[in-house]
């Protein structure tokens, strides 16, 4: 329930920087989830919204007031860990109960809000028990019930679905919506490497990649509108196509001529005397078409996955390039081997900038050095 | 009863004094020193974090620095000196230490001793540790073989004695020798091999030791390399050499250097069994008959000690260190 | 594995016996330092502990109680050894003795075979059977009345005697005392302070903490001998002399770097995350430590608890130097060292059951406590 301010935000370790430049702006209500590959600084970076990592540089400002050298238990913060971190030798009640014993808080009102906390949780029948006798998806529960009776400014979820299997994860993942629905008003911050995780749950997504952010949109927004080519490829699987080719026409419209051979259409627009410019054209794999006419790709067929509902084609490499990828709807049978021409829509063709690997004519927000994956 | 009074109240005294200590100084400093309010609070709270750490420490750093630090660097000192330490004679202590025969004898046993202790009790834990590690009753075979870590060296040397007796109604060893019309021994006399029969004591005890944590540590073995390994076709003792022995190499060195420094450190085997008679006298025995009677003496001994267990104090250290990181 | 196709049974039994074979040579010298703390002195002296549960033939002297009957001008005493003495009576009870040999001097108590009569010489004949009757016939009349030496098999004979002698003769009741009052602080008092510590390196960060947790390392390995003298030296020079202070003191710094080690390999393992997760719920460090990690530290704790008590309870080395050697302070390891190894080394029953008592006790800790010491290793030393 509050407003999260990180301006100019570094850390460094010795002189090794591994965050910098992080500018966000979390409004109250908001679920941000903060998205990237491993080692991208997304943990550490709520753990120095947790205040459990020292913050080398910049401000952090919680509801108006600079918290840099307040400590975690005073930020009005609450975690959830990816291990859970239950107190083993605590029952789930003592669990839920710790921090507001820490706090010294009346035995009524910590009864009411664990109470409260675990009809919300549906962990009634389970508050006797010791960590070790429930099942994961409780002891998640447990460790989420244990966040809502602090009735924190902000929640901070470190991972909190990746120890749990596939099924689980799906189920869990929805009670963390409704809780969030539940609770309008609460801020909550999300750490995953899990891209559905961060489409479905987020209000805004927090891409980060090479130590800053990449771009910071709405889940529909980076799929979309990818600012650069990380982003574009990170979200969305299989990911995004990026062909090579060069500007011959410019307008409204943009036209590329493939380096393979055929054409692309883009919407984007583009400024005249841009003719010549060497960018890479992205198309995702389900936005492309079988077609007759020009083709923005052309080539053979090497192996082809059918799921049933689509048809996966996975191209012959060329020159070492990662493969194309085109998911055809439908099933298609007897396609290996075959040349399949590919053409797309001009809105789905995206136009980035070849040497900045940005978007087209986009100002930089973060210059990203890292490729995904 | 006033010995258990005595001993109850300084229970009491000595625990409650540590628990006060760290709880008060806890309080002092979060309350007193720096309070968590007024306008430096986040800088109090640095602070105050920055100096607990030492508080927590003070009593364990000065119980070493005080019994242990000080004195490696006083004994150093005061081996310098002669026996009534008021005159300084260099390395004369020394010197006298190692032309004198019975030093040599002392330090030669020593070294056997450092040598087979720890590498037969971790030679046979080993073996202990991996018959028993499937059967049905292994855990009561390892409480039984581990119970000797419980008695003191002296009532393993009582123990022993029934066994070692030259009387052939009461030690076991003698009672053999003449069930086969062999003549009665005493297995202390015996030159240079009364050592091995005194070593055999204290393997006795360390073995259990050995056991119980390499047992662990075949327990920590992946199974699918074990697996994996007789797929490969490899018999019982390949695997355990090839397989389970290189994995466990670290918790193997762990225990040899621990059962190492165990034995510098043991004399009562030695002065119960035969108060160093017959040539089987060892540094620490040695030592404790020189002690009040030639400080001097006894300090450049135990420097001696110092010195033979130096290189395995380093390896520690490095060890620990590379940890660290 | 036991389930593998085509593995031997044979091996099995191999191993098993193996084992067998090993722990009876392990357990054989406790064994019989149990056994012999049950037996008789005069038992222990003439057969091995392991023929304690067989007879044995043991020499007994007994004198005719009954006053002589004349007959035939010859002077004659008849009766039942066994009959005569009512210790004998006790030792063999109704009938159950049996006369293998006699004699009548003390140095051949084992001169002549039962059943036989013997001509002593001076008119004097013997007659003594296996049952234990015999005939005694003199000339003229004895100054008094014979004494007969005989052996006869000893049904094997268990007494708590040594027991009552140990446990209440030579203070050594004191002695089991001062042991105690030695031990229990010198554990207690330790594990509070490195856990302190060991909490501080293994979860605090500050300067320094790499060269610390080196320097315990190190300080593993210094021989306790070393402080020996000069801790001596400082406890008379600051008025503790040699006291139960100076050895509780004495004990909790030697036992201080193996503690730390111990708990902080133990603390270090914990999941970092719990440690976290307390800290944003508002814990302090002290709060910290003492409703987290103390806790979960327990096996860890008690592993040290084991080792400091058995190396406390055991030590001779330490309680010798630094408590006064008379008798009112001695723990038990010195007083066996020293009084009973020294002036009573040939009684062995004595012996054996001092022993028996001073393990006593740590084998009873040890036995219920070792799962936990066990657990506690591990961390430590099982990467």
């Amino acid at each position: 329930m509050a407003d999260l301010v990180l301006k100019d935000v570094e850390k460094s370790y010795g002189s090794v920087k591994v965050l910098s430049n992080i500018n966000l702006d979390i409004k109250r209500g908001e679920l941000i989830v903060f998205v990237g590959p491993s080692g991208c600084g997304k943990s550490t970076l709520l753990r120095m919204i947790a205040g459990l990592e020292r913050i080398t540089g910049g401000t952090l400002t919680i509801d108006g007031q600079v918290v840099n050298d307040v400590p975690p238990a005073q930020r009005g913060i609450a975690m959830v860990f990816q291990s859970y971190a239950l107190y083993p030798h605590m029952t789930v009640r003592d669990n839920m109960a710790f921090a507001l014993k820490i706090a010294k808080k009346s035995k009524e009102e910590i009864d009411a809000a664990v109470g409260k906390a675990a009809r919300i949780l549906q962990l009634d029948p389970y508050l006797d028990r010791l960590p070790k006798a429930l099942s994961g998806g409780q002891r998640q529960r447990v460790a989420i019930g244990r966040s809502i009776v602090r009735d924190p400014k902000v929640y901070l979820f470190d991972e909190p679905l990746s120890n749990l299997d596939a099924a689980l994860r799906v189920a869990t993942r929805i009670e963390i919506a409704q809780l969030k629905e539940a609770m309008p008003d609460s801020t909550m911050i999300y750490v995953t490497h899990d891209q559905v995780e961060a489409m479905t749950l987020a209000t805004r997504i927090v891409v980060l990649a090479g130590g800053g952010i990449a771009q910071v949109g709405s889940p529909l927004e980076l799929y979309e509108r990818p600012q650069n080519e990380f982003v574009a490829q990170f979200i969305g699987s299989p990911s995004m196509n990026l062909l090579p080719g060069e500007i011959v026409g410019t307008g409204t419209t943009t036209t590329v001529r493939m380096k393979a051979g055929g054409t692309a259409v883009s919407n984007y627009p583009s400024q005249p005397g841009d003719e010549g410019m060497q960018v890479n054209v992205g198309v995702r794999p389900e936005d492309f078409l079988e077609t007759e006419g020009e083709p923005i790709f052309e080539g053979k067929v090497d192996i082809t996955e059918a799921l049933g509902e689509v048809t996966i084609l996975y191209y012959e490499r060329v020159d070492g390039a990662a493969p194309v990828i085109a998911k055809l709807p439908g099933i298609h049978k007897d396609l290996r081997g075959k040349v399949v021409k590919l053409a797309a829509d001009p809105s789905k063709v995206h136009v980035f900038h070849k040497e900045q690997s940005l978007l087209y004519r986009h100002e930089p927000h973060q210059k990203i050095a890292a490729q995904p994956h | 009863m006033n010995p258990i009074i005595a001993g109850l109240v300084t229970i009491v005294v000595g625990v409650g004094g540590c628990v006060g200590y760290f709880y008060l100084s806890n309080l002092l400093l979060d309350k007193v020193i720096f309070p968590a309010r007024g306008e430096n609070i986040s800088r109090n709270i640095n602070r105050a974090n920055a100096v607990r750490p030492w508080l927590f420490m003070f009593p364990a750093i000065f119980a070493l620095g005080l019994y242990l630090v000080y004195p490696v660097i006083g004994s150093f000192w005061r081996s310098l000196y002669n026996r009534a330490g008021n005159e300084f004679i260099g390395f004369g202590n020394y010197q006298a230490l190692f032309t004198s025969g019975d030093f040599q004898v002392a330090f030669f046993n020593n070294l056997l001793w450092v040598l087979v202790v720890p590498a037969a009790s971790t030679f046979l834990g080993l073996v202990i540790a991996q018959l028993t590690d499937r059967l049905s009753w292994g855990n009561i075979a390892k409480s039984l073989i581990f119970m000797p870590m419980a008695i003191s060296f002296v009532g393993a040397s009582l123990i022993w004695k029934f066994v070692y007796a030259n009387d052939p109604d009461i030690g076991l060893i003698n009672a053999i020798r003449d069930f086969f019309g062999l003549g009665v021994i005493d297995p202390m006399l015996v030159p240079f091999w009364n050592n091995f029969f005194l070593m055999v004591i204290l393997i006795w005890i360390q073995t259990g030791f050995a056991m119980v944590i390499l047992s662990a540590a075949l327990r920590g073995i992946p199974e699918e390399t074990v697996e994996a390994a007789i797929i490969d076709g490899a018999n019982p003792f390949q695997i355990f050499f090839r397989i389970k022995v290189p994995q466990i190499m670290g918790t193997i060195v762990v225990v040899w250097t621990t059962i190492t420094i165990l034995v510098l450190k043991v004399f009562d085997i030695v002065y119960t069994m035969t108060g160093g008679e017959f040539d089987t006298e060892i540094l620490p025995s040695f030592m404790m008959d020189y002690m009040f009677r030639d400080d001097g003496i006894a300090t450049a001994v135990a420097f001696v000690i110092m010195i033979v267990v130096l290189p395995v104090m380093i390896w520690n250290i490095v060890q620990a260190r590379r940890e660290l990181r | 594995m036991d389930n593998i196709a085509g593995s031997k049974s044979s091996l099995g039994w191999a191993v098993n016996i193996t084992v067998l074979v090993i722990v009876v040579l392990w357990l054989i010298p406790t064994v019989g330092l149990f056994v012999s703390s049950f037996r008789d002195r005069d038992q222990i002296s003439v057969s091995g502990w392991w023929q304690a549960p067989f007879a044995v033939d043991l020499t007994f002297r007994s004198r005719a109680a009954s006053e002589p009957v004349q007959q035939d001008g010859l002077w004659i005493y008849e009766g039942n050894l066994f009959a005569e003495d009512a210790a004998l009576a006790q030792t063999f009870g109704e009938g159950s003795g049996e006369i293998t040999a006699f004699g009548n001097r003390g140095t051949q108590p084992a001169a002549y075979v039962a059943g036989e009569e013997v001509d002593l010489g001076d008119g004097e004949t013997l007659l003594v059977n296996s049952d234990g009757t015999y005939r005694f016939t003199a000339a003229e009349e004895p100054r008094r009345p014979p004494t007969v030496y005989f052996e006869a098999e000893t049904p094997p004979e268990f007494t708590l005697d040594n027991y009552r002698t140990v446990l209440t003769a030579d203070n050594m009741d004191l002695a089991f005392i001062n042991t105690l009052t030695v031990t229990i602080p010198a554990t207690v008092i330790p594990i509070l302070i490195a856990a302190f510590a060991a909490y501080s390196l293994a979860w605090m960060d500050f300067p320094g903490r790499g060269l610390l947790i080196a320097a315990v390392v190190g300080l593993l390995v210094v021989p306790l001998q070393l402080a020996l003298v000069p801790m001596l030296r400082l406890h008379n020079a600051i008025g503790i002399g040699q006291s139960f202070l100076g050895i509780w003191l004495a004990h909790t710094a030697f036992g201080m770097p193996l503690a730390i080690y111990l708990l902080r390999n133990y603390m270090v393992g914990l999941p970092r995350d719990i440690i976290e997760s307390a800290k944003v719920d508002g814990a302090t460090d002290f709060q910290v430590f003492t409703k987290i990690i103390l806790p979960l530290s327990f096996p860890a704790l008690a592993a040290f608890a084991i080792f400091q008590f058995l190396w406390t309870w055991n030590d001779l080395l330490v309680a010798k130097v630094f408590l006064p050697s008379d008798d009112a302070s001695k723990v038990m390891t010195v007083k066996i060292a020293d009084d009973l190894l020294g002036s009573r080394g040939g009684d062995w029953g004595i012996l054996a059951t001092a022993a028996f008592v001073s393990i006593a006790v740590p084998l009873i800790v040890f036995f219920t406590m070792q799962r936990y010491l066990v657990r506690g290793l591990l961390a430590g030393s099982v990467k």
